[in-house]
């Protein structure tokens, strides 16, 4: 047990913290969501360069072979800062689908371009009908000419609108809901037959419906076999988002403070009456709590039992997806008018913490995984 | 960062474990896991074994009688004693005490108390809370009055648990009520509790058992080589016994196996034509019971493993999270268990009662002690600094609010 940061996972703390606190001001963040693409190219080129594009890809695909727990970190800065690239949907969420199943030619195609900020990905997996259920899949791919085409939609697909290339899922064979028979291609983003409707989410973050007609595809990983890469990537994003739900409660959290503390009512801070000083411990708890359940999901990564990791992620989404409602909806609660306001920064936090448990499985889906497997 | 253990953490619980599977008692195991309470010769019983083996004062360096473990192993060693489950080790004696005396008490008052404190051969109990000092603990009034080489005691003491099973009584009194902050005039007195003057009165609490009583002290006499620290200096001594008594507050291992008999009972008892383990509303709530015990054991980590590296030895201000988050799963198992007996749990009947009238069972085993584990554990939030003392604390020591 050591719960001890190295020396290098401090520097790539400080070092991200000094960039944002420079770059992401709550005021220069608002510019940046209110002009196409909805996030910064330049500060996309900036991480290439710090080398957080190629933090988890391993050293031979140029990359720094960093682990969860950097991963942790780095999402925990984005989250104080509510970063609006698409580091999730690139680093995480597709390169994790390209280790996990893709042949080496395909990974030295794909990571190392990745980690120099030249390749943006996304993962189109979700669509309308499957909500949270991961075996959920209409979306067919068939055989032409030594390759393949794929027709169906996918849906809320993050940062699908700007992502150069794709990783899709689709059937090559089973039906609805069946585990086998699902798939994974990579789409050019300039595809034929493929559109794209590009939209922000609720919390200002890049998301697009798909609909694929025809579209020319690429196998990557084993026909018919793909959903344990799925959980993978799956996984990887709730452990990667938990990171960024600590971030946001941090932010609040200290927003909170701040606003107690200077508010003046009946001549005195509002931070001298006891229910909402309670309160504000309340939050301190249910965020404590929450930061142990990210640790475990970064941690659980990699652990090589399936069902095991799996238990473990679906303990820390409820813990962290609880954690990050009870913190946000305080914080709002504790700013009282100001927190209902768009010019104002505790909103967005609520906002951003909103949607991530909306991500992968919510509360309630990963509590009833859970109690399916009481014993 | 590894929330994992180390290979010698796992060999050091594998060495706990087997050394209570093998030593502790059948009949002590089999009562506590129904629920019932340790009898008192049970916790003397259980402690003395653990002495034997070096381990009863698991808190105490070695050269007061300890193992000299690090915070982990304490962890460890607390949570496979609570799960076994096993009486807890008195926490008068070894984690209030002891510890107290080791920092503050004299070479002879050392050597006097802390072997038998150890070995259980005395019951020491704590003589702090008052009727008018409960939150507030330096209200006290408790008069203790210098007369030559003796200390005149009067006043009374309330909620003192296991005061009726107590040889000794380490009490907090007023031995200057003219200091300018009423902190700077208490002083830490050792009583012997068979001392004339000391009148116990029992208190029974909403569980129908008697646990907590009065005590009241009249003209008693104590020797002044029973004052702990300096006169009025006594502040400081509880300060530091308060903020010792955390390590194992969030007692994890208890909610945990509780949780494992909860499950039990629940294969046993049925829920719509169907054993309650298979119904889904009371699956989703062992599900959330199971998340929050698993976010409190790595928050718990966090917190003990950062005790071996602070200087000063003084506890996190975040042990105040552990006791809140402890407490309130302490109180949400014996919740649960109470719920899957139902009725049944309900009867204020007794195991002792039925031995004694020689009467059959009337209730399944697992059923008398349900109802009365869980007004027990109301208390949980009450004791060792309520919830919202606790929430205090954090507001001023973290949020500075």
């Amino acid at each position: 047990m050591d719960f001890d940061l190295t020396d290098d996972q401090r520097l790539l703390g400080d070092s991200v913290a000094r960039l944002l606190a420079d770059e992401y001001a709550f005021d220069q963040r608002k510019k940046l969501l209110a002009a196409a693409p909805g996030w910064s190219e330049a500060l996309w080129a900036r991480y290439a360069e710090l080398g957080l594009l190629g933090l988890p890809i391993p050293e031979e695909f140029g990359g720094f072979g960093g682990g969860a727990v950097d991963v942790l970190l780095l999402q925990q800065a984005f989250g104080r800062h509510l970063v609006l690239e698409p580091f999730l949907a690139t680093v995480v969420l597709g390169a994790t689908a390209i280790r996990e199943a893709g042949d080496t030619a395909l990974q030295e195609e794909i990571l190392p371009a990745i980690a120099a900020g030249e390749c943006k990905l996304a993962f189109a997996h979700y669509e309308r009908q499957s909500r949270y259920d991961i075996t959920d899949v209409l979306t067919t791919a068939t055989p032409r000419n030594g390759g393949w085409v794929l027709e169906g939609g996918k849906s809320v697909v993050l940062h699908g609108d700007c992502a150069d290339r794709l990783v899709v899922s689709a059937r090559t064979g089973g039906s609805r809901e069946e585990a086998e028979g699902i798939s994974l291609f990579l789409v050019e983003g300039e595809a034929e037959g493929l559109l794209r409707r590009g939209y922000a989410l609720r919390d200002g973050t890049r998301a697009a419906e798909l609909s694929l007609s025809g579209v020319a595809a690429r196998l990557i990983g084993p026909q018919d076999q793909a959903l344990p890469v799925i959980e993978r990537v799956v996984e990887a994003g709730i452990a990667a988002t938990s990171g960024e739900v600590i971030g946001a409660m941090e932010a609040m959290q200290a927003m909170t403070l701040d606003y107690l503390k200077t508010r003046q009512q009946f001549g005195r801070p509002i931070g001298d009456n006891q229910a909402l000083q309670h309160r504000a411990a309340e939050m301190l708890v249910a965020m404590e709590q929450g930061r142990s359940m990210a640790m475990l999901a970064a941690m659980s990564l990699s652990e090589t039992d399936p069902a095991e990791r799996a238990r473990s992620i679906s303990m820390a989404k409820v813990g962290v997806g609880q954690a990050g409602r009870f913190v946000s909806q305080n914080a709002v609660q504790l700013h009282g008018g100001i927190g209902m306001t768009d010019e104002y920064a505790v909103g967005h936090y609520f906002r951003r913490v909103m949607v991530i448990e909306h991500m992968f499985g919510d509360t309630a889906w990963h509590l009833d995984r859970l109690a399916d497997q009481v014993a | 960062m590894d929330l994992r253990y180390t290979e010698e953490e796992l060999a050091f619980r594998e060495e706990v474990r087997a050394f209570i599977r093998e030593n502790l008692p059948r009949d002590i195991r089999e009562r506590m896991r129904l629920g019932y309470p340790p009898r008192k010769q049970d916790t003397i019983a259980w402690q003395r074994i653990l002495n034997a083996r070096g381990w009863a004062a698991y808190s105490w360096p070695k050269e007061w009688g300890g193992p000299g473990w690090n915070s982990v192993q304490k962890m460890i060693f607390l949570e496979e004693n609570l799960s076994a489950p096993a009486p807890e080790i008195l926490s008068f004696n070894v984690t209030m005490l002891g510890p107290v005396l080791i920092q503050f008490g004299t070479e002879a008052q050392k050597r006097r108390y802390l072997p038998a404190a150890a070995n259980l051969d005395e019951w020491w109990c704590q003589g702090f809370s008052e009727p008018g000092a409960g939150s507030d603990l330096a209200s006290l009034k408790t008069r203790a009055v210098k007369e030559g080489d003796h200390y005149i005691v009067n006043g009374q003491k309330i909620w003192t648990s296991t005061a009726h099973n107590a040889d000794w009584c380490f009490c907090l009194v007023r031995t200057n009520p003219q200091a300018a902050k009423k902190q700077e005039g208490i002083s830490f007195l050792l009583i012997d509790m068979k001392t004339p003057g000391v009148e116990v009165r029992p208190i029974i609490s909403i569980d129908g058992s008697h646990h907590l009583n009065e005590v009241f002290f009249t003209d008693v006499k104590v020797p002044a080589e029973n004052l702990v620290g300096e006169e009025n200096r006594g502040w400081s001594v509880a300060k530091f016994l308060l903020g010792n008594e955390r390590t194992g507050i969030a007692r994890l291992g208890k909610s945990k196996e509780r949780v494992r008999f909860a499950k039990e009972v629940a294969r046993e008892v049925r829920m719509n034509g169907k054993p309650l383990i298979e119904d889904r509303g009371f699956r989703t709530r062992v599900a959330q019971l199971e998340v929050d015990m698993k976010a409190l054991e790595i928050t718990q980590m966090r917190v003990v493993s950062a005790y071996d590296k602070t200087k000063d030895g003084r506890p996190d201000p975040l042990s105040s999270v552990l006791k809140i988050k402890g407490t309130e799963l302490l109180q949400g198992t014996s919740e649960l268990v109470m719920d899957v007996g139902g009725p049944q749990a309900m009867p204020a009947w007794t195991q002792e009662l039925a031995q004694l009238t020689n009467e059959p069972a009337l209730l399944p085993e697992w059923a008398p002690q349900m109802a009365p584990a869980y007004l027990m554990l109301r208390a949980a939030s009450i004791y060792g600094g309520t919830n919202e003392i606790q929430k205090n604390i954090l507001n001023k020591a973290v949020l500075g609010l």
